[in-house]
This record gives C-alpha cells, structure tokens and sequence, in this order.
C-alpha cells in the first residue's frame, strides 16, 4: 500500500512541477516568476523527503533542509531587489 | 512496521502530494498575481508538512526504536519562512503596482476591473 501511495503522490507532485514550471516560464510578471521558483524549491524537497521514504534513507533530509534554507535566502534576495534595486544596501 | 501505522503514512503521503498539486493549479491557474500568491501557501504549510508528517512517522516506527526528529527542524523552518517569504512578495508587487514597473497580460484583470488600493 505505502508504495502505491508513493508512485501516486510522485505523480501528482510532478504535475504539480509542470504547473510550476509553466508559470515560471509565462510569467507575465517578474514576482509570478519569483513564486513559482520558491513553489518549484518548495515540491523540490516534497519530492526528496518521499524519495527518502522509498529508499528508506535518512541521508536526504540534510538536503531537503538545505533546499528549504537556499530557497528562502534566494526568494528573500529577488525581492529585496524587485522591492529596493539592491540587494545589500 | 505495523499495519496501522502503513495505512497513516500512506493517507498522509498522498494527502500531502494532493495539497501540493491544489496548490500548484491555483498558481497557474488564478488570474493576478495577489490571489496567484494565495494558492502555494497552502502547498507549503498543508501539503509539505503533511508528506514531512509522514515521514517522521515512517522512520520513527520502523525496527530501531527511535524517534526521529529531523523532519520536524524542516517543518520548523518551512513554517516560520513562507509567511515572509509570501509578505516580501506581496510587498514588491504592491511596490511593482504602484510605481507602474509590473508587465501585465491578457489573462490580468485590467486595472479599471480591480478593487480600487484604498
């Protein structure tokens, strides 16, 4: 059952990404791009804790963490710049 | 590991896995960018913290006794960083709206059908 769920929610989340990945790409504009690269980090460390789960290896969770850290710090930087014109005043 | 504990992991992992697709279809879906906001933030606290809930479960009720405690320091972080991360991107599109810097397209409301700011 747990790997049913698994091969169901891996597809699910991978559409997800396409929608992501279609907003990335349409835009229209440049804050619609910045949130759909955070959302795609975001299915990102989704998809790396199931795959730890599939494999039943704790070694991905340091780099789910990681993921979730540069994320924020990358969301946190574009709109600094979209908000200000710098990022380190 | 337990039957019991089989079918809750599963529940949660494809629950989470739905919140995450809901999300990303009000993202790509939603017609500007203050609603289109809306929509990941579900994705991030429902459907990521219940696929991490899952695993936490998972590890914690397998052979070796242990309660594992990692994803929890992931959930922490996710929680307490999508609601800044969402008022930093509010907060430049406000800024985008009002200095006229934002590229609108067909799909965006025209700004006469929007709610006026004030």
């Amino acid at each position: 059952m747990l790997t049913a769920a698994l091969e169901i929610a891996f597809v699910l989340i991978a559409v997800a990404q396409a929608l992501n990945l279609y907003r990335l790409v349409r835009g229209p504009d440049l804050c619609d791009r910045i949130l759909a690269l955070d959302t795609l980090g975001i299915s990102a460390i989704a998809l790396l804790v199931l795959f730890g789960i599939r494999t039943a290896s704790t070694a991905y969770f340091e780099a789910a963490l990681l993921l979730a850290l540069l994320g924020f710090v990358g969301t946190v930087a574009l709109c600094k710049f979209l908000l200000r014109g710098d990022i380190i005043e | 590991m337990s039957p019991l504990s089989e079918t809750i992991v599963a529940a949660l992992i494809v629950l989470g896995a739905l919140f995450v697709l809901l999300g990303s279809v009000g993202l790509a879906r939603l017609p500007d960018f203050l609603t289109r906001l809306h929509g990941p933030t579900k994705a991030t606290t429902a459907g990521v913290g219940a696929i991490l809930l899952a695993s936490a479960i998972f590890f914690s009720s397998g052979d070796s006794q242990t309660i594992s405690l990692h994803e929890l320091a992931i959930l922490l972080f996710l929680f307490i960083t999508a609601p800044i991360t969402a008022h930093l991107l509010a907060k430049a599109a406000l800024h985008r709206q009002a200095t006229g810097t934002e590229t609108v397209d067909a799909e965006t409301p025209a700004t006469g059908e929007r709610e006026a700011p004030d």
